[in-house]
């Protein structure tokens, strides 16, 4: 039987009150996160139970207890206050998937600091705008991406310590760095966790937007309410599980349930720190004897392209859950993981926004193959109508996906960015900015997005972004960037680009605007394709109409072109 | 060192590696090693059709095979005649 039991039953009636007596959290209490996830864990007699199993480069591994991330979390929290950093600072981690990202968070989050996890694989512009636009005022990193912060340390003057946790001592440290191994630092046996309640900010995470700069959403520590249960109902996270989840904390996934959702349960997790491949995803799993899996379509569709064979020649007898989230999960996977896992990915929805999981596939209920599935108890999710932001009286019909707010996890605000915020509701429905249809039994069908923002690999980027940094570039006049349909990451960058004069268009140019973009933003912005045109369709008014181009890419009718500059 | 090797470890080390970081080898995991991810390779396959006028088909451009210098050598000589 999984956790959740009825859907049925689950629903009527339900009240996040579930959630609070099994933390043993009560309304107005202190409730820190990073507390819940350690100390809490080896007060339930949990402390020699091994929290993370964690594999880098080259084969290295590290395994921590839950008593050994309660003293490495304290002892980051302290070290953190012994640079004077205070409660409400945003401090943020640029590291690959090491320990001390996962333990860093927990760190952060018990001196009250506000944690800002950013992707590693971001290039020095990404890495800028996020820094400024949170005001910034530590950063834990790695060597090799301390120099990327280096490189914009002059345009930061909030930024006040860069703690490296791998200085090897080759090379001296330069402005405002500091060192901090894990391994050498004096465990901290007592650390009182700052008094956070339910409205604290514990995570500012950025996300994309269709206009403007990325923005910061900010979380709570109340959150932990909404990502423990789902956890435990949708991911089916039982006491003798060993779970993966294989997305990175510089994204929701990777906190709300590479961190928070698995230790505040009791789990062992485990953490591959490295690339992908089919043969060594497919190893991992053997070796830790992984029962429990939260990965991406992307991957799924990565691993099925890897063919069947491969998977004979690996133990996989141990897999029991199979979940996925960040994009669409497509039937022919769903159908596909089946046959050669025995189990379906059970897909999930959820946005940095929403902080948990909102409509979802559930272990045990029936499996509609390509549906989202249907709400998670204490969720009123509906499909508005676009232009009276309504719910359709009928099933059946496209529209927007619409949240009524008040779940724990929901976002607070945009950091420093209220007005924007304001903007996301309608009518008292939170506006997820995704389209879908409902079918009779309560499913929901996902559509695609509302906006021009481009979903590759479970990855937002903003066509804006991708615009603004191709200008920089010194041979482009203009562009235009939209989605383009891709078999394995749904869809992917392409960038329409007109040259200025004395620049002409080769293969040459091509990648080095390719390369520009992959290091200004990161490898995920890239256009993976670039298509040199003399002019871009605008609207008479000059405004560059994207929907034409990417109607084309898609095989789409353009619809109206009446507003067209050279019609 | 064959002109080839150099010429795909020279751009790996230029294109992917920060500046002052430690440079990759011939045998370094690219892929696996979390140097190169999975969007990256697609600019790499571009460096490479363009330099050694080929085209590499989409599904022999995998993570293995694009996973260090030495497999890349090995795969662009596939497609080229000499």
């Amino acid at each position: 039987m999984a956790n959740i039991g009825s859907y049925e039953e689950r629903v009527n009636g339900f009240d996040w009150s579930v959630s609070e007596k099994e933390l043993g959290y009560k309304p107005g209490d202190i409730i820190n996160i990073g507390w819940y996830c350690s100390d809490r864990i080896c007060g339930h007699g949990k402390a020699d139970k091994i929290a993370l199993h964690w594999e880098g480069l080259g084969g290295a591994e590290k395994h921590f207890t839950y008593n050994d991330i309660r003293l490495a979390s304290n002892t980051i929290a302290a070290f953190l206050q012994s640079l004077g950093q205070a409660p409400g600072d945003r401090i943020c981690l640029f590291m690959d998937r090491v320990p001390e990202l996962f333990i860093g968070v927990l760190g952060i989050l018990k001196m009250g600091g506000i944690g800002q996890p950013l992707y590693s694989a971001f290039g020095d512009e990404s890495l800028y705008v996020r820094l400024e636009n949170a005001e910034t005022s530590a950063i834990i990193t790695q060597r090799k991406h301390a120099l990327k912060v280096r490189k914009i340390l002059d345009k930061l003057p909030h930024l006040k310590h860069i703690i490296i946790v791998d200085h090897d001592g080759k090379s001296p440290l330069r402005d405002r760095e500091v060192a901090f191994s894990l391994e050498k630092a004096a465990p901290v046996e007592d650390f009182d966790s700052y008094p956070t309640t339910a409205e604290s900010p514990s995570l500012l995470h950025y996300t994309s937007g269709t206009t403007g700069q990325p923005k910061g959403v900010k979380h709570v520590h109340y959150s932990l309410i909404s990502q423990y249960l789902t956890a435990k109902w949708v991911l089916d996270i039982r006491e003798d599980d060993i779970f993966w989840c294989t997305a990175d904390p510089g994204w929701v996934t990777g906190t709300s349930y590479g961190i928070i959702g698995p230790w505040s349960l009791g789990v062992t997790q485990c953490v591959l720190d490295g690339g992908f491949s089919a043969e060594a995803w497919y190893k991992f799993i053997e070796k830790h004897r992984i029962s429990n899996w939260y990965s991406a379509p992307t991957a799924i569709r990565s691993l099925m392209k890897a063919g069947d064979e491969i998977i004979k020649n690996f133990d996989l007898s141990s897999l029991r859950n199979l979940a996925s989230v960040g994009e669409p999960l497509n039937s022919e996977a769903v159908v596909w993981s089946e046959k050669v896992f025995g189990k379906a990915f059970l897909d999930t929805y959820f946005q940095t926004e929403t902080g948990s999981i909102m409509i979802t596939n559930f272990p045990g209920m029936k499996i509609k193959p390509g549906s989202m599935g249907r709400p998670f108890p204490g969720i009123t999710a509906t499909i508005l109508d676009p232009k009276a932001y309504e719910p359709y009286p009928e099933t059946g019909k496209i529209g927007l996906i619409a949240i009524r707010p008040g779940w724990p996890a929901m976002m607070r605000t945009y950091w420093n960015n209220e007005e924007t915020y304001q903007k996301k509701f309608k009518n008292g429905w939170y506006m997820t900015g995704d389209r879908a249809s409902i079918d009779k039994e309560g499913y929901f069908w996902f559509v695609g997005r509302d906006d021009d923002i481009i979903n590759t690999g479970g990855h937002l980027v903003s066509p804006f972004e991708v615009e603004s940094a191709l200008i920089e570039h010194p041979a482009v006049a203009e562009s235009a960037v939209v989605s383009k349909p891709d078999p394995i990451n749904m869809e992917v960058v392409k960038a329409f680009v007109t040259l200025k004069s004395g620049f002409t268009a080769s293969a040459d140019l091509d990648l080095e605007i390719m390369n520009f973009i992959r290091k200004k933003l990161s490898p995920l912005a890239m256009p993976q394709a670039i298509e040199f045109v003399e002019s871009l369709p605008k609207t008479r008014s000059g405004k560059i109409m994207r929907r034409i181009l990417k109607a084309k890419e898609w095989g789409e009718e353009i619809g109206d072109t009446s507003t067209l500059e050279n019609d | 060192m064959d002109e080839l090797k150099d010429v795909i470890l020279k751009y790996v080390n230029a294109e992917y590696v920060e500046e002052g970081g430690d440079p990759v080898g011939c045998d370094t995991p690219l892929i696996s090693g979390g140097i190169v991810d999975s969007f990256s390779m697609v600019s790499l396959k571009r460096f490479l059709e363009n330099k050694c006028k080929i085209s590499i088909p989409d599904d022999q451009a995998t993570p293995e095979a694009f996973d260090s210098v030495d497999k890349i050598v090995v795969l662009v000589r596939r497609f080229t005649k000499t």
